[in-house]
């Protein structure tokens, strides 16, 4: 997958980048099992070809891409973005794809066009746990549109300069390094424009602990674990002591006035 | 049954138990040395001792069905370095979570441990076991008196519950409770045996008694 150095501001950290082999056998992909090294496992069965994605709802074009059009829509760009899981962990992941405001402004959201909502693939052939009472499928996921528009939020179709392995979203995904790993949903299909909050999967499975933004913030606890630290995957020995969170996952400068005047604990 | 009862008071059985039992502290030990444990040793750690004592826990409390129904009275001689080994386990698995995800950091311990149920439930059960672990010894036994220091055991039904509430608390937020059911059938069972025969038992006295009424029952 050819991919240029992005110029987006907060596009690259310079920090270690996590082994491909942990960020692609350490997964939360629940329609392939809830243990983490399920998704590498059962994954395989995953067709990522043919695949379309479908723009439709309060859009002036709405649409159907086939991956390989989605692919070339906009030039492919690496960045490197700091991932931290809700559960306490994190990642250093080099991605490849280009920022969700390119694909938006072709389609031209309608002015009552408030939320992006993310459909994912939900098909009990191929993914083993669909069905299972985990979660409400397909795994649906939501962002409001000045964040899908943000240029940090990355529609993401490779990860080390390669096509994204099935367990970490393939064929095509989004990434948005300032919340918790979860908001970025995985193998999408389809990609709505809606006027109201869209319902999202962990928020509807148990919304006392997952709110609709999700923005990583370390002065948010989980109700059963902290969010002030976490442990760097590969990196953090045994016995370190886990490293602090940072606020927005460290995209502060970036994201932070996103969410001026709101109550982050509130609007957790 | 004979040659059952025999393997069982052979005097390799309870040795070899042992290191039975062990084995599961040997393997976390050589994945950790090694790097085998995935992505994430240290939540592995804290998880599989977790589980390791929930395990322990269930073959501890099979012991006295099993050796009834099965009648294997030499069953017994096990039931106490079982005990043990869930205590061994649990004290692993509080030492993981103290060292592994709190760095050792005793006031961020109590503070998590007040703060969230599930951890709190946890920690209660592994308190309730240590007096448990700490009357394990013959002489503690006879200074206790065969009665208290049966009473004081039976703490073990509290903690079993204790410990799966703990394990349901954790998979909760997940909606993940597959192994949860699986092992709270298990507990299910053992006590709820136990709660049967206890209750045929009673009936048998109730009926025995009946025939031999005395003054005192009859007034009251």
């Amino acid at each position: 997958l050819n991919a240029v150095k992005s110029t987006v501001a907060g596009a690259a950290t310079m920090e270690k980048v996590t082994e491909y082999k942990d960020a692609t056998s350490y997964n939360n992909y629940y329609e392939f099992g809830t243990d983490k090294a399920d998704p590498a496992q059962n994954a395989h069965t995953l067709k990522t070809s043919p695949w379309t994605v479908e723009v439709d709802g309060l859009v002036k074009k709405p649409g159907k891409y086939g991956i390989e059009d989605l692919v070339k829509l906009s030039a492919q760009e690496e960045r490197i973005y700091r991932l931290r899981c809700v559960e306490g962990w994190s990642m250093v992941i080099p991605w490849v794809g280009y920022s969700l405001a390119n694909l938006i402004n072709k389609v031209e959201p309608l002015g009552n066009a408030k939320y992006v909502e993310f459909l994912t693939l939900a098909d009990p052939k191929t993914m083993p746990f669909v069905g299972s009472r985990v979660l409400d499928w397909p795994y649906a996921e939501g962002l409001r549109m000045d964040e899908a528009m943000h240029p940090l939020t990355l529609l993401t179709f490779g990860m080390y300069g390669e096509v994204l392995p099935n367990q970490n979203g393939a064929p095509v995904r989004v990434v948005v390094p300032w919340k918790y790993g979860f908001k970025s949903a995985k193998s999408i299909v389809k990609i709505r424009f809606v006027e109201k909050q869209p319902g999202t999967a962990w928020n509807k499975a148990a919304s006392n602990e997952y709110g609709f933004y999700s923005n990583v913030n370390p002065n948010v606890d989980h109700p059963r674990w902290s969010q002030a630290t976490e442990r760097r995957i590969g990196e953090d020995g045994l016995f370190a002591k886990k490293r602090k969170t940072l606020m927005f996952n460290g995209y502060e400068a970036q994201v932070g006035q996103l969410y001026a005047g709101m109550d982050l604990k509130k609007n957790y | 049954m004979q040659t059952a009862t025999r393997a069982l008071l052979h005097p390799a059985a309870k040795p070899l138990v042992f290191v039975l039992s062990l084995l599961p502290f040997c393997w976390l030990l050589y994945g950790a040395i090694t790097n085998q444990l995935g992505a994430n040793p240290a939540e592995h750690l804290i998880r599989s001792t977790g589980d390791w004592t929930l395990r322990f826990l269930c073959l501890t409390l099979a012991v006295t069905p099993v050796r009834t129904m099965a009648k294997l009275p030499a069953l017994l001689r096990f039931r106490r370095m079982l005990g043990l080994f869930t205590y061994f386990y649990v004290v692993l698995h509080f030492l993981s979570y103290s060292g592994f995800d709190q760095a050792f950091d005793f006031g961020e311990i109590a503070k998590d441990i007040a703060k969230r149920p599930f951890i709190l439930v946890g920690f209660a059960a592994f308190v309730l076991l240590t007096p448990l672990a700490a009357t394990s010894f013959n002489r503690a036994i006879k200074a206790l008196g065969a009665k208290r220091w049966q009473a004081l055991h039976r703490l073990v039904y509290v903690i079993a519950g204790l410990g799966i509430l703990h394990f349901f608390w954790m998979r909760a937020g997940k909606h993940n409770f597959a192994e949860v059911a699986v092992y709270a059938a298990i507990l299910a069972v053992l006590l709820g045996w136990r709660v049967v025969n206890w209750l045929r038992s009673t009936k048998r006295v109730v009926r025995g008694g009946a025939a031999h009424p005395t003054p005192v029952r009859s007034r009251s």
